[in-house]
């Protein structure tokens, strides 16, 4: 288990050491092949918990691990290409941070201790941030101060939140500890005023880390301003960390007895968050603002599942994984368009089809799997958790749920028609910049995976995602 | 006086440096106050936990903290605002006044609210909810309504101080390696914010959030 | 025995006072390097006024005469609800801090409304930031009078500084002391000392207290002066005994308060050498922070 932690952080290592500009791409590949592997080899052979039962490999990190190693090596394959484009600015910070990143994550899904979880988390956060100053702009100056305040402000609170759970351990009869499974075996024994203050501020902090309304405010300029393949990496891999930071909260909170109260505050979120994005989509003149707000939109419905429990819970998780692949796709592909006619902007993009003819098509297909369309997975997700909502007696949560979804398929797609939808002649054009196989290869694998996990959900998967939602207490 | 006496007169010290951050606009008094909230809370552990066996760990904790909170960071800051020659701070999003009251009603409402909710462990000093609540809400009107980036800064560290309070109360559980983790991310999260200040005067020539303003929807 | 020593003490308090400001300016001279005038001064400078004729200019009515007397006539009454020395005050009753505390507006009322009867615009900006500031200072004074109620159980001046001080002191120290810094910001603001105020400033745009009796003259002018010694005089009685915490009775008690009233002095003159004035748009942050100060000591004794 210490293999998928410690070997990006040795490459990364190697890729601060390297001096060679064009080489140092590489360490990123390699990374997440061995970090690949590693999981590959984890998954197979079912380890024991290591360093006490800090460490564990239990169904939540097999959710998340795999579809983040996966993801992080299509993100690797792409970066060859990117920065070889991007010879210019030096790639140093951004390989070594990019492998630091991995590890952190890794670190966050397999962690059973809540310190630990919460270091690593800030670590992702710290990692991040001079990544997206990589343009070297102005704006993305501005973006980058307003996610490291952001998160780091959302993260402090965290770890009040941290601290409030481990003193409800703290009485005399109580696990002090901040073990997972020590303080879920402790169950109602944790003080519960200290559980309830705990998770609204865990809440909150973990919340803001995944990009939960009205804790979103960074995401837009963040995801907005960065380069596509870090867009892809915090959008699909450390949202999905939040997400899983804060699944375990809730897993306390169950065996603790607040679970009704932890789930309402869940669900109520989730909904805002659907709400919020549906509002701001709507008209959205930036494309890859837009996708801010989808990822937005899609932490609403992993907060909404988790909150629903049951089937919904188990939704979620697939969800975890289908919204992760996704991301990809559209954050890789609009990173391609945005590239090649260097704009963002809806009214000076257009024709992506037919100048980019597999990114293009890549966009609008992974704009129709985000949104929810068959025989894409996010469908099958996004249903399961619907079937729970109805399931459970709760038709307004379920109306209000296919309510903002199609509010925000409407206002996304009228935003992703104007861009690839088309004549491009008179757009702005960048010379060299259409696409390759390793710019535009990467997008289409992660869109096949999609598709195929639509088509078709291998069985072990799903006891997985039941194994996981049955652990948080759904 | 008594080791509680001390240690309540030390409590008390940190809420009213609070009260100074919030008012004050000269940035090297505010850097100067924080620092010595956090080196006053670099001792606390030792103030509290002298009579418990592991003294060593205690120590090493305490020293650390004095280190990062009350000589690096503020060196770091103090090198911030001089590199970008700013010396005050421009009236913020809340006033000064409003700030102050709204810091002294914070506090207020936390010494109401943590009689409200009594420690798993009461044997502790009763002053450590409150003084963490405190210094945390004093923190975060200064990261919310300040318009330096340098006082944003500044408001965070105040934030953590707060939290380090509130861990205080489990220092007899919590793992070495936890705590020095949250110093070490600490040290981490302000040298990245240093680093970004740095390009922010060096692109804006300033260092006036208002500046930062160009994203919107 | 104790009406003669109330008497006394009142004696003690109609006579001693113009040595406080000598004590200020000699503390300020001293530590400036310079000689500095003798502690007496202000007695010589009261029996001069007093001798010369006085000048009214003819915009101004009675008020404007009237100013100075009342001044100087709320300004002693307070005195006698004042404890002094280690005895109780001449005069207590349930509350009576109150009326201290509005005996002394009642002065700075009438000072101001003499200085607007002059019909000068420049008196009247001197009185609108004497008032602007004073309505500051005063939410101050309560809130630390009030943490002393409630510190001693007592809600009269007497009671308050009387033998249930040294309990309340042992118990809640630190609430006491938060009031005692927060007193000491309310006597420099109440007696326009630096960093409130300058006395010795010559600037228009710079004075707030001195303009406002720029107009009086003569023995009108003594009367002012003397009223102001008065009121240095009460503001660190009450300090002193506040801060001193203990009950001496007799002469050794007696004794120890005027030393500490002349140490209060000094510690006046001591602030304003080191300091330098604030600029008028922070004196209300200072004032709001000192009653924010003693707003959190009664939290403290709330809990």
């Amino acid at each position: 288990m210490f293999f998928v932690i410690l070997a990006p952080l040795a490459l990364a290592a190697v890729a601060f050491a390297v001096p060679s500009q064009g080489r140092r791409p590489l360490a990123l590949l390699a990374g997440g092949l061995l970090h690949l592997a590693g999981v590959t080899a984890l998954w197979l052979a079912r380890p024991a918990p290591v360093l006490g039962g800090w460490l564990e490999l239990d169904p939540l990190a097999r959710v998340v691990l795999p579809m983040t190693s996966v993801l992080f090596c299509v993100c690797a394959v792409y970066a060859q290409g990117y920065l070889a484009r991007r010879a210019e600015r030096d790639n140093r910070v951004f390989v070594g941070g990019l492998l630091v990143l991995l590890s952190a994550m890794t670190v966050v899904a397999l962690s059973q201790h809540l310190g630990l979880l919460w270091v690593a988390i800030e670590l992702t956060t710290l990692t991040t941030a001079p990544l997206i100053y990589f343009d070297k702009s102005a704006r993305s100056l501005e973006a980058a101060w307003k996610y490291l305040l952001v998160c780091s402000l959302g993260i402090a609170l965290a770890l009040l939140g941290t601290f409030f759970l481990a003193l409800a351990g703290a009485g005399p009869g109580g696990p002090r500890s901040l073990l997972l499974a020590d303080l879920t075996r402790a169950g109602v024994a944790l003080s519960s005023p200290w559980v309830r203050a705990g998770f609204v501020f865990l809440l909150v902090g973990y919340g803001t880390k995944m990009g939960l309304a009205p804790l979103h405010s960074w995401k837009p300029d963040a995801y907005g301003e960065a380069p596509g393949l870090l867009g892809a990496l915090l959008s699909g891999g450390v949202t999905s960390v939040g997400f899983i930071a804060l699944a375990r909260v809730v897993q306390v909170c169950s065996a603790a007895g607040e679970s009704a109260f932890a789930r309402d505050a869940l669900v109520g979120m989730g909904l805002l968050s659907m709400a919020l994005a549906a509002v701001f989509m709507i008209g959205q003149r930036d494309f890859k603002r837009m996708l801010a707000y989808s990822s937005v939109e899609h932490m609403g419905i992993l907060a909404l599942g988790l909150g629903l429990g049951g089937a919904a819970a188990s939704g979620a998780m697939f969800h975890t994984v289908n919204n992760g692949l996704t991301k990809g796709v559209l954050f890789l592909a609009a990173g391609n368009i945005h590239r090649s006619y260097g704009s963002k902007r809806v009214d000076e993009v257009r024709g992506a089809a037919r100048r980019l003819p597999i990114s293009g098509p890549l966009f609008l297909a992974g704009f129709l799997a985000v949104t929810g369309s068959p025989p894409f997975s996010p469908f099958f997700s996004e249903f399961s958790i619907l079937n729970g909502a109805l399931g459970s007696g709760r038709w307004v949560v379920g109306g209000l749920y296919l309510f903002f979804l199609s509010v925000i398929f409407v206002g996304m797609g009228a935003t992703v028609l104007k861009v690839v939808q088309g004549d491009p002649t008179g757009a702005p054009e960048v010379p060299a910049s259409g696409d390759t196989w390793l710019t535009a290869g990467p997008p289409l694998l992660l869109l096949g995976l999609v598709l195929l996990l639509g088509l078709f959900l291998p069985r072990e998967l799903k006891l997985v995602f039941d194994a996981a939602a049955a652990r948080v207490g759904g | 006086m008594r080791m509680s006496a001390w240690t309540e007169m030390v409590f008390i010290l940190v809420v009213v440096l609070d009260f100074f951050l919030l008012a004050s606009s000269r940035l090297k008094a505010v850097i100067r106050a924080a620092a010595a909230q956090g080196a006053l809370l670099a001792v606390m552990p030792l103030l509290l936990a002298w009579h418990t066996t592991e003294l060593g760990h205690v120590l090493a904790l305490s020293i650390g903290a004095l280190v990062v909170k009350g000589i690096v960071i503020p060196r770091l800051l103090l090198w911030a605002i001089r590199e970008a020659s700013i010396r005050r701070e421009v009236e913020p999003i809340v006033g000064f006044i409003p700030s102050l009251i709204l810091g002294g009603v914070g506090v207020a409402l936390a010494f109401a609210f943590s009689s409200a909710m009594p420690l798993p462990t009461p044997e502790q000093h009763a002053f450590i909810v409150p003084t963490a609540l405190s210094t945390v809400w004093t923190g975060l009107l200064l990261v919310v309504s300040r318009r330096k980036a340098v006082s944003q800064v500044i408001g965070f560290l105040v934030l953590e101080n707060g939290v380090f309070v509130f861990g205080l109360l489990l220092s007899d559980f919590m793992p070495a390696m936890v705590e020095a983790g949250v110093l070490l991310d600490l040290f981490a999260a302000v040298f990245v914010m240093g680093i970004v200040m740095f390009h922010i005067n060096r692109e804006f020539s300033s260092l006036d959030t208002e500046k930062l303003s160009v994203l919107k929807d | 025995m104790t009406i003669l020593q109330s008497l006394a003490y009142l004696a003690l308090f109609l006579v001693l006072p113009p040595l406080l400001p000598g004590v200020v300016n000699r503390v300020k001279s001293r530590l400036a390097g310079r000689q500095g005038p003798p502690l007496w001064q202000l007695y010589a400078d009261l029996a001069r006024l007093a001798r010369k004729g006085a000048v009214y200019s003819r915009t101004t009515t009675w008020v404007f005469r009237a100013g100075p007397v009342v001044g100087l006539a709320a300004v002693a009454s307070a005195g006698l609800l004042m404890a002094f020395g280690g005895a109780p005050a001449a005069l207590s009753f349930a509350g009576d801090f109150i009326l201290f505390a509005y005996l002394l507006a009642l002065a700075r009322f009438a000072t101001v409304l003499a200085a607007l009867d002059t019909g000068s615009s420049f008196e009247g900006m001197g009185a609108a930031r004497e008032v602007t500031f004073a309505s500051l200072a005063e939410p101050a004074l309560f809130l630390c009078l009030i943490t002393l109620a409630r510190a001693t159980g007592s809600i009269s001046l007497s009671g308050m500084l009387g033998p249930a001080l040294p309990l309340a002191w042992s118990r809640a120290a630190p609430a006491l002391l938060l009031a005692a810094i927060a007193l000491f910001v309310v006597a420099l603001a109440e007696n326009a000392r630096i960093p409130v105020d300058d006395p010795n400033t010559h600037l228009e745009l710079t004075m707030i207290h001195e303009v406002m009796v720029l107009d009086h003259s003569g023995p009108d002018l003594a009367l002012i002066l003397y009223g102001a010694s008065l009121k240095l005089f009460l503001f660190g009685a009450l300090f002193v005994r506040l801060v001193l915490g203990f009950s001496v009775q007799g002469l050794a008690g007696l004794g120890v308060f005027l030393a500490g009233v002349v140490a209060f002095a000094a510690l006046i003159g001591v602030v304003e050498s080191i300091m330098a004035r604030l600029r008028l748009v922070r004196v209300p942050q200072l004032l709001v922070g000192a009653s924010v100060l003693s707003a959190f000591g009664l939290v403290l004794l709330l809990r």
